[in-house]
């Protein structure tokens, strides 16, 4: 029998040390609290095994330089807090249109602006879908332990790899510096993905042709022969820059569209005592972990409430509310801000059934108790 | 064989803007501009140093094997 | 059909360019290329990055690794992939503004970093792309559409910024002087270090109109009477230096390069040290 791998782990270290399972060698960042030690990890680890960090000057050329490196045809993360993932959102937006793999960890702290470095903060989940302008789709992902932390930035990995998109691994201050014990996973467990790369001969090559029934492109490196050109400018399959109507409006499409029409790949939730539920809680992150304290004490109680946990927060597990909105006879939506993932929820589930919310952002955790009393309240 | 019959002087019409920077620093007033364009005015006084070449902004005119 | 030089080079399904006529871009570009093919490099190994701006629209017709990044960015771009893979020719092509004003942090730290990168800025005084506002390189008093009544900044000397922030081979030519500037790229690409070459180049639609400097040839004309040779200007009298500026190679040094010295961190643990 193998003895299994058990650790003591930081939720930032498992972070660092799953993105290098999943094949990582490239990081750059910038210092900022409390997403600092994944900086740290990354200095120390990488260069053990063949990879490259670097401190950047700033946030923006932090995301710049993963962009690059993963153009280069190396996988690549950056990790922030709050102000700079502001500053990143310039970077995810080109990451989208120019189809690079890419993940951008963002260990949550309270905001607006500088706000509250050291505390947590659940306020960025509207910032992480519409930060960058233009129309796009994207995908966050928001796990919940530091075990998960450990799967879930493998899949966001996977997922920009295998959908050529950058992926927002969301955190917050509690669950990045939080310890636990975690078992890690044998190599073999462990799943990874890599881009596709070209079928054809460089001659042939189009770094944006997709094939029939397909909508993500092959992607070479630079310095592989394939010699193609990359724009954040609407561009055509050749990589060249256009302003053609139709080549425009089958671009946007097809980015939004390579994440949206594969949910069903990329949306996964996680439920706990639901079955039988008459409130269903909906939490994710730091929050959650009340938010499963609370139906236990409510269940005490006798009362019939379960918890809905969304992993991938963007794209929105709609399919997954509708449902349940139509098992419960309320939802209860909880996070520390006031009211953005509700928006949601309300939208798609407040036709079948009564969506409350409960928020805080005064730095603080919701406890188990405050989302108890609540619950009886309503 | 000179030099001369080896090398001769190319326009790519098509990618000229016209904007005569070769025309003036031709140092044997081999062209001129004619109907927006660069023009090969006197090919026989060219000598081949290659400064319209040099600065044409449109790569537009080149010494070229015949 | 274009010259061999252009043909083995450049994009030609993508010329003619977008630049306007009488645009100096296409000068540098050209010794750009002229450049890598007296080098005789490969161009697979090469790779040309960009920023925002007109100059940084060079990048899409040469036959290279390309990327045309974001507004002031290339630098940052270019220190991803050469980190990423240190054995390709990395070369940023950017504009006065593009890397002097939004990208002017990202200019400095590469510098600092003495990163393999050659770094060719096409300095036309303004920013053309959005239609010809005051730069960083807008000679105080001259006019820009949002320097109506003259520029009050005072104007970079690119050269000094790019030397003392660390740079390791710094020089300046103007499209004039171009067989200078080719044998700078040659010089700037060789050297292991951060390469620093800026290409002074001329905006007759916006620059040259708003400030009254004539058409292409007359600010041509310009270039060509007031550079002058950094050995020659260093004997000028006071007097004689007012309205000149210097062209030649102005510095180089020689110090620890930053993706050799990664590797040695990286080669410290695969040796087993």
């Amino acid at each position: 029998m193998v003895e299994k791998k058990i650790k003591l782990m930081q939720g930032n270290e498992a972070c660092v040390e799953a993105a290098i399972t999943a094949g990582m060698k490239f990081y750059a960042g910038y210092p900022i609290t409390p997403s600092t030690e994944i900086a740290e990890l990354s200095a120390e680890k990488l260069p053990k095994v063949g990879g490259r960090f670097i401190q950047m000057e700033d946030e923006i050329a932090s995301i710049s330089a993963i962009i690059g490196a993963s153009i280069a045809g190396v996988k690549s993360m950056t990790a922030t807090s709050g102000p700079g993932f502001s500053l990143k959102q310039e970077g995810i937006g080109y990451a989208v249109i120019t189809e690079t793999p890419c993940v951008i960890v963002n260990v949550q702290r309270g905001g607006p602006s500088t706000g509250l470095p050291t505390a947590p903060g659940q306020g960025d989940i509207m910032q992480a879908r519409w930060g960058t302008h233009g129309d796009h789709s994207i995908i966050a992902l928001y796990p919940w332990s530091v075990k998960e932390i450990y799967d879930i930035t493998i899949k966001a990995f996977n997922l920009s790899e295998k959908y050529r998109t950058p992926v927002i691994l969301l955190l917050d201050e509690v669950i990045g510096h939080m310890r636990e014990s975690i078992e890690l996973p044998e190599a073999d467990e462990i799943e990874i993905y890599n881009r596709k790369r070209p079928s054809c001969l460089p001659e042939d090559y189009k770094p944006y042709r997709v094939k029939e029934g397909d909508l993500v492109p092959e992607m070479a490196g630079f310095g592989e022969g394939y010699r193609f050109h990359v724009t954040g400018l609407v561009h055509g399959e050749t990589g060249f820059p256009t302003s053609n109507s139709k080549i425009a409006e089958e671009l946007v499409r097809r980015l939004v569209g390579k994440i949206e029409d594969n949910k069903d790949d990329i949306v996964e939730t996680d439920e706990y005592l639901l079955d039988d539920a008459d409130i269903a809680i909906v939490a994710f992150g730091s929050t959650a972990r009340a938010a499963k304290s609370a139906v236990d004490t409510l269940r005490e109680e006798g009362l019939k409430v379960g918890l809905f946990r969304p992993i991938t927060i963007w794209p929105l597990a709609d399919k997954q509310l509708v449902d349940l909105s139509k098992k419960v006879n309320r939802l209860v939506v909880v996070e520390m801000n006031v009211g953005q993932y509700y928006l949601e929820v309300d939208r798609v589930a407040g036709k079948y059934t009564k969506v409350d919310k409960y928020g805080r952002v005064s730095g603080e955790l919701i406890t188990p108790q405050e989302i108890v009393d609540f619950i009886k309240e309503v | 064989m000179s030099a001369k019959t080896e090398v001769s002087l190319i326009v790519e019409k098509n990618w000229c803007k016209g904007c005569g920077i070769c025309v003036a620093f031709c140092p044997k007033n081999v062209l001129e501009i004619k109907n927006g364009k660069v023009n090969i005015r006197d090919l026989e006084a060219c000598i081949q140093c290659g400064q319209c070449e040099l600065r044409c902004p449109d790569f537009a005119i080149y010494l070229g094997g015949k | 059909m274009p010259s061999q030089l252009v043909n083995e080079y450049f994009r030609t399904e993508n010329l003619p360019h977008i630049w306007c006529p009488g645009c100096g871009n296409g000068i540098v570009t050209r010794a750009i290329v002229k450049a890598i093919d007296n080098l005789g490099l490969n161009k697979d190994e090469i790779c040309v990055v960009s920023g925002i701006g007109c100059s940084s629209r060079a990048s899409g017709y040469l036959d290279f690794n390309t990327i045309h990044t974001t507004h002031g960015r290339a630098l940052a771009f270019a220190t991803g992939i050469k980190l990423a893979k240190p054995n390709l020719e990395v070369i940023v092509i950017t504009g006065d503004g593009d890397a002097s004003a939004i990208g002017g942090n990202h200019l400095i730290h590469a510098a600092r970093r003495n990163i393999d990168i050659t770094t060719i800025v096409f300095n036309n005084n303004t920013y053309g792309m959005t239609g010809g506002q005051y730069s960083p390189t807008t000679p105080t008093g001259d006019k820009g559409t949002t320097a109506p009544f003259g520029n009050i900044d005072m104007n970079f000397d690119l050269c000094e910024l790019a030397k003392a922030a660390g740079a390791t081979y710094v020089s300046r030519s103007t499209i004039f002087t171009a067989n200078m500037l080719i044998k700078q790229v040659e010089n700037g690409i060789k050297n292991k270090g951060f390469s620093f070459i800026e290409a002074l180049t001329i905006c007759p639609t916006y620059y040259g109109r708003k400030n009254r400097k004539g058409e292409s040839v007359d600010m041509m004309v310009y270039l060509k009477e007031n550079a002058i040779n950094i050995a020659a200007y260093d004997k000028l009298p006071d007097e004689q230096r007012e309205g000149k500026f210097i062209i030649g190679e102005i510095y180089q040094s020689s110090r620890p390069e930053y993706t050799e010295e990664y590797q040695k961190i990286i080669d410290s643990f695969s040796k087993g040290v």
